[in-house]
């Protein structure tokens, strides 16, 4: 066993953002939303995240606005503790205990101090039931403070915060469970509960599944699973209470929620449009079609100018109340199962696996941001429960990453497969993936395996699908066969069987000389130049079900996974078997940058993860239990600067990172300790510079310094995300704006900017004659080049003359000056020319 | 808000021929104007000079026609029985034509009485052409001679009694005086010199020679007779250097384009081939109605004109440019460019606000039924006549939606007989494209399970549901024997295929465990 000191399994970004109602702030600036365990502030007009409000040790289940201070907020968690936040700096001012796990909390401006919070009920252990509990949160300057006044309010509730609402700023609670209203009134200390027959016959389900209130009318507006909306009215009476229903929705609504001023209710559902009903005529309607997937949650801002949905596919969209998207927050899609694996695109070292329905996402590892979805099925996809559509099943990247392959298939009962095998481009102008062939029904049954050839040279790229008819096709980029075609297209180059066994894997070789294809028992390993069958290899019993060939030093080896709980390695050089292990192997993989392979092994509930050389008879690293379940998905990210670890355990984390996604769908990976330290470092750095104090000439500096380095690093980030680069007419907008007051005396600012402006608008001339020049002789070429550095030693001496002009500054001061002197204004020279 | 995605139209690789430089210039000309001659038109030939009339010699009648009239402009009647070969001379004065009854006439193209009868052949004279330097007349004709006359004093110069059959065609070169070629039933082609007494290059054809032609270089001869097409080279002493066999009966023809770049051929096939001279490759084909006796090409292949056994005579006029572009501007003047660049060409400045404006997007109108869920107008739309004939593929990709969508039955559903029918006469009429049988059988499934209670109400959806039927009987079988003929064809390729050795590298039968036993790890 060796030992692991320091290397850790830890959640990695991609938590969820849609699991209870975003909250957005009275001046619209923020949005607040529970993720994990975390609550994450994000600006509404950026859609980037601002602070993480850490504190809490379970899963947190609900945000709400302080009533009496809009500029603090609550959140409630399952580790029984309700955290009052200053959201704007991210500080945690207070911290009250509870003691039960909190699964959704309610407050409003009419109870001071007061929380209502839904917690299970501690006496009946069977069916876990919920009860409504008001807690009156002690008044103690502490930071910790522990509520014992618990007073129960309702009790069988539903969990689900959307079932539970204030009515006429808390006059009343309304909650809703199964077919039953209940209104309960403070006043009277009295609650009405109003029944719905439960009504199967055409094929209407009663069932109610959320509430909400009009915020100054007695209306209560609950929504259905059929797709109904019954607006109550007069409930204040037993007996004499009314209902409307309004009626679009064709499956569950589920949310509801009123304006600020009661003018209009918005309702959304799986049907993933929202509707805007007015209030008083509900016949006439608003809708928001096609906002990508089902509608979970909707909230309005407080002065009613933002509404925002939660959707399904973990996003957030904000949209302005003239009904238009202002802006989306999207995090990690994780679907019910991610029938791709998780890939490395070669170019913007994102994680690609699907996302949406019918699309590929690309997910920032680094940055923890989606940076886009790519369409792959380019339908409009029908949002409506039961309906088979086409689904992104296999996806792989060439090794220059110029071209993905997508296979999407649509397998509808009675009538047969449908398929596509689509092959992208990337295009450099549009930095996306554009169609470049489409290729339907390329197999006539699933496909199994899909891989590219992995070479360094691009011209004969070669794609090998293996299919469950019994096939496996080579795939090749041919020169169109007209004169008049755009360009080349994908056409099928070899197509080879072996005894009419079903293949289900294959795998080429680092160097794209060799092509291992599993059929069932027997690995068949063929020459990609001439498809010639070159040699077969087996290890029965047990179809291969995962092959991979080695790297670098290895790669004289094969190794493959059999479904009799083997892992084998074979050498090709004298074609027999090297050694085999005995374990039940759900994932092999290979590290791109090094000799090392992963496997992760599924014993007795959890996974455990080998890393090894094929060469070397011991693993490098063995851990038991890296998590409970199977991991069937995982992938080897290159890192963008090797690390330096010189502990033995930890060293085949050097080049790459391991991520891994868990039956859950958590994603995972794995540190060191030595990479912890350094993230810890750089964030203290940061905090360090933050409580720098933002004066305007800070501001000035501090963004030229950020611009710079972005300057430094952007070929990598450019091609990483699409971000446009800071306008610099803004930053001298500030410097002319910045108050006279502030500014540092004239002549001292003065010289310093003519010089600045001397210097750059000759270097860019020189630069221009240079480039003249080059045609024209060597001899010329020589002279520029003098001049410049003449021109190079211009600003030294003008430099010294404004040091002895004044020699009263400080040795900060003149640090500082000496600063400013090395930066890059050229932006001045670009303001001059315009 | 992501915008509707419209429905994506799938594109079928374009079957049959492709779109070629040739086929586009082939395939400009106007419809042919058809004239009912007296008989079956047996020979056409272009007037040299302007306005390039030719003449067609069918029946007993040699018709002369204008280049744009469709009544002859003139004709000669005076033959006793059928004429031949009714040719110009090169200055386009003289008409000379055999007939069956042996005499050769000589007509002056203005004058209405022959000037000058050649008596001597003994049976039909299918053959006859004026030498280069006008004064001479050659004939070739059923008595197996060919002969050269004086034009002046309408005396037999030479006889040639070389051929063994009839003589059915021949040539005189248009550069040398003494040199003519002649083709006959014997399988021969010869080249005779005027100046001795005997030819001097022979060919072997293979086949009853139909028609010779030179080329304009007269370099090369092409011959054809039987089925086949030959070149031969003259220069290597009748060297062949192609043979074409691209119709299945009998050539009758042989013209040349205008350039000397493509070569044509007929054929009683009813086909018209034209071959590209460089290569001898097929590059474009026409159809007639019935089988072709002769072709002829008008200088710059302003019109293309065929004589069929059924009498008639068509004429292919090229398209004029102008002419189409005429009709364009008449129909419609467009707005000017400027209109459309209005304002689309402004750069803004730098401190410029940009409002930027929603663009519209287009949709198809079945696209907006489909986004509004209404399926029964959706398919509808996608049913109309237009689209339903030239884009099935349209229609397709809507019905395919519409089965994605799960609401295909409910779009089915509810129709008329007018609706009905239309939606049976799409599927009788694209049931068995194999690109669309995927898709059709489910909808028919569904049309069937649906309308199946208002079977025999209506005599025009019996019809068609009877047609239906029949058609799938009828590709059933087909496939069947389509099955049949792939066995036969899988028999015979494996057992032409040499039996090769399995790479297995005897390793294959142990396991791969060769070097005695493998390590094995134990991690655990």
């Amino acid at each position: 066993m060796v030992e692991h000191g320091d290397i850790r399994v830890v959640h990695c970004g991609g938590s969820k953002l849609n699991f209870r109602d975003p909250v957005i702030t009275h001046d619209s600036r923020f949005l607040l939303c529970a993720s994990g365990e975390a609550v994450k502030v994000f600006s509404t007009s950026t859609e980037e995240c601002i602070h993480e409000l850490r504190g809490h040790t379970g899963l947190v289940t609900g945000v709400l606005l302080r009533p009496s201070n809009h500029l603090q907020v609550y959140s409630s968690s399952l580790d029984g503790t309700v955290r009052l936040w200053d959201f704007t700096d991210g500080i945690l001012i207070k911290t009250c205990v509870i003691g039960y796990p909190i699964y959704s909390f309610y407050a409003s401006a009419k109870h001071e101090n007061v929380i209502f919070i839904v917690t299970s009920m501690p006496s009946e252990k069977r069916a876990e039931r919920f009860q409504l509990v008001a807690v009156h949160l002690p008044q103690s300057g502490d930071q910790l403070v522990e509520a014992r006044e618990l007073s129960a309010v309702l009790s069988g509730v539903n969990p689900n915060p959307a079932a539970i609402a204030f009515g006429r700023g808390g006059e009343f609670i309304a909650s809703v469970n199964d077919l039953q209203l209940e209104v309960y009134f403070f006043k009277k200390q009295k609650s009405y509960r109003f029944f719905l027959k439960e009504d199967n016959k055409k094929g209407g389900w009663n069932t109610f599944t959320c509430v909400a209130c009009h915020p100054k009318d007695d209306c209560i507006a609950t929504g259905h699973e059929d797709g109904k909306i019954r607006l109550w009215r007069n409930f204040n009476h037993k007996k004499e209470y009314t209902y409307s229903t309004l009626h679009w929705h064709h499956s569950a609504v589920s949310s509801l929620c009123f304006t600020p001023e009661g003018t209009n209710l918005l309702s959304g559902g799986v049907e993933s449009v929202l509707i805007q009903w007015r209030y008083k005529q509900e016949s006439e309607r608003d809708f928001l079609p096609r906002l990508g997937a089902a509608i979970t949650h909707i909230t309005v801002s407080p002065d009613g100018s933002l509404f925002c949905t939660s959707h399904s596919d973990n996003k957030i969209t904000i949209i302005q109340s003239c009904v238009k998207v202002s802006a989306v927050i999207q995090g990690l899609v994780k679907g019910d199962s991610i029938r791709t694996d998780l890939m490395m695109d070669p170019r913007s070292k994102a994680l690609v696996l699907n996302g949406k329905p019918g699309h590929l996402q690309f997910y920032s590892l680094q940055r923890d941001k989606l940076l886009y979805n790519l369409d792959i099925v380019q339908q409009e996809y029908i949002h409506e429960s039961g309906l088979q559509q086409f689904e992104v099943v296999k996806a792989a990247f060439d090794a220059s990453g110029l071209w993905l392959a997508t296979v999407e298939e649509r397998h509808q009962k009675a009538a047969e497969l449908e398929l596509n095998l689509k092959l992208w481009a990337f295009d450099e102008q549009t930095q996306s993936f554009v169609l470049n062939t489409t290729i339907s029904a390329p197999h006539d049954a699933q496909i199994t395996a899909m891989s590219f050839r992995q070479t360094a040279d691009s011209q004969t790229t070669l794609l090998v699908s293996t299919s469950k008819d019994g096939h496996f096709k080579a795939w090749q980029l041919a020169a169109p066969a007209h004169t008049e075609d755009e360009g080349p297209s994908w056409l099928c180059d070899f197509v080879g069987a072996y005894h009419g066994l079903v293949p289900e894997c294959c795998s080429f070789s680092a160097d794209g000389s060799l092509l291992a294809v599993a059929f069932q028992e027997v690995v068949t390993v063929w020459s990609p130049a001439t498809w010639e069958l070159l040699t077969t290899l087996s290890q029965p019993p047990g179809a291969v079900s995962d092959l991979c060939f080695g790297r670098l030093s290895c790669s004289k080896y094969l190794l493959g996974t059999t479904a009799s709980n083997l892992l084998c390695c074979w050498n090709l050089l004298t074609c027999s078997l090297e050694w085999s292990t005995s374990m039940d192997v759900r994932r092999l993989l290979v590290d791109p940058l090094s000799e090392n392979m992963a496997a992760f092994c599924y014993q007795s509930g959890s996974t455990d993860l080998f890393v090894f050389k094929p060469s070397e008879p011991r693993p490098l690293f063995s851990r038991k239990a890296v998590c409970s379940g199977k991991v069937t998905q995982a992938v080897f990210a290159p890192r963008e600067e090797m690390l330096e670890s010189c502990e033995e355990s930890s060293q085949w984390l050097n080049r790459s990172q391991l991520y891994f996604l868990t039956q859950q769908m958590d994603l995972m990976t794995f540190t060191t300790k030595a990479e912890e330290d350094r993230l810890l470092a750089s964030s203290k750095q940061l905090v360090i510079d933050d409580s720098v104090a933002m004066t305007p000439f800070y501001l000035l500096l501090g963004k030229h310094r950020q611009q710079q380095q972005e300057h430094r690093d952007s070929d990598s980030s450019l091609w990483a995300e699409r971000t446009a680069l800071p306008q610099t007419s803004a930053s001298i907008k500030e410097l002319l704006q910045t108050p006279a007051h502030v500014l540092p005396s004239t002549s001292y600012l003065c010289s310093m900017f003519v010089q600045s402006l001397l210097i750059s608008v000759s270097d860019a001339r020189e630069e221009k004659a240079h480039a003249e020049e080059e045609m024209e002789s060597e001899k010329e070429e020589e002279d520029s080049e003098e001049e410049m550095e003449s021109s190079r030693s211009k600003p030294e001496l003008v430099a010294a003359a404004t040091e002895s002009d004044a020699p009263a500054l400080t040795k900060a001061q003149a640090r500082e000056l000496r600063r400013v002197r090395k930066l890059d204004h050229s932006w001045l020279a670009g303001l001059l020319d315009s | 808000m992501a915008s509707f995605k419209p429905t994506k139209i799938q594109v079928y690789p374009k079957l049959g021929e492709k779109v070629t430089q040739d086929t586009l210039y082939w395939k400009n000309y106007k419809a042919p104007v058809q004239i009912k001659e007296f008989g079956a038109v047996t020979s056409i030939d272009f007037s040299p000079v302007t306005p390039h009339n030719f003449a067609v010699t069918a029946f007993t009648r040699i018709h002369i026609y204008g280049p744009f009239s469709q009544e002859p402009v003139k004709s000669f009647t005076r033959f006793k029985d059928t004429a031949y070969c009714g040719r110009f001379r090169s200055d386009g004065q003289l008409l000379v034509a055999g007939c069956e009854d042996s005499v050769v006439r000589l007509f002056d193209v203005s004058g209405k009485v022959a000037l000058r009868l050649f008596k001597g052949h003994t049976k039909a004279v299918h053959l006859t052409d004026f030498t280069s330097d006008r004064y001479q007349i050659l004939t070739g004709s059923d008595d197996y001679t060919c002969r050269l006359w004086d034009i002046p004093n309408a005396t037999e110069l030479t006889t040639y009694r070389e051929h063994t059959d009839y003589i059915r065609c021949g040539v005189t070169s248009k550069l040398n005086r003494d040199l003519f070629i002649t083709g006959s039933y014997d399988h021969t082609v010869k080249l005779f010199d005027a100046r001795v007494e005997k030819s001097v290059i022979t060919m072997d054809h293979g086949q009853p020679v139909e028609s010779v032609l030179l080329y304009p270089s007269e370099g090369l001869l092409v011959s054809a007779g039987g089925r086949h097409v030959k070149v031969w080279d003259l220069l290597k002493g009748g060297q062949p250097l192609v043979s074409l066999k691209n119709h299945h009966k009998t050539v009758t023809s042989l013209a040349l384009s205008s350039n000397g770049q493509r070569l044509l051929s007929a054929s009683l096939d009813r086909h018209v081939k034209v071959y590209s001279t460089t290569n001898y490759k097929v590059v474009h084909n026409f159809d007639y109605a019935a089988s072709i006796l002769s072709l002829a090409l008008a200088p710059d292949d302003e019109s293309i004109v065929v004589g069929m056994t059924n009498s008639i005579l068509s004429i292919k006029h090229r398209k004029n440019q102008e002419d189409s572009k005429e009709i364009a501007g008449q129909q419609r003047r467009r707005p000017s460019y400027r209109v459309f660049v209005k304002g689309k060409n402004y750069v803004p400045k730098q401190d410029d606000y940009l409002v930027s404006k929603p663009v519209k997007e287009h949709l198809a109108k079945y696209d907006k039924q489909l986004r509004r869920f209404n399926v029964s107008k959706a398919l509808d739309t996608a049913l109309e006549t237009w689209i339903r004939f030239r884009k099935p593929e349209i229609t397709m990709a809507v019905i395919k939606e519409l089965d994605r969508r799960g609401t295909l039955k409910n779009a089915l559903a509810g129709r008329d007989e007018r609706g009905l029918s239309q939606l049976l006469n799409f599927l009788i009429g694209n049931f068995v494209d194999a690109r669309f049988t995927p898709v059709l059988v489910t909808a028919a499934e569904m049309i069937l399970d649906i309308y199946q209670s208002i079977i025999g109400q209506s005599p025009l959806v019996d019809r068609q549901l009877l047609r239906l039927q029949d058609l799938v009987e009828k590709e059933l079988d087909y496939q069947k024997e389509l099955l049949e003929v792939l066995g036969m064809l899988d028999t015979m390729f494996a057992s032409s295929l040499p039996r090769k050795e399995v790479p297995c590298s005897g390793i294959g039968k142990s396991n791969g465990l060769t070097q005695g036993e493998p390590t094995t790890l134990d991690w655990v």
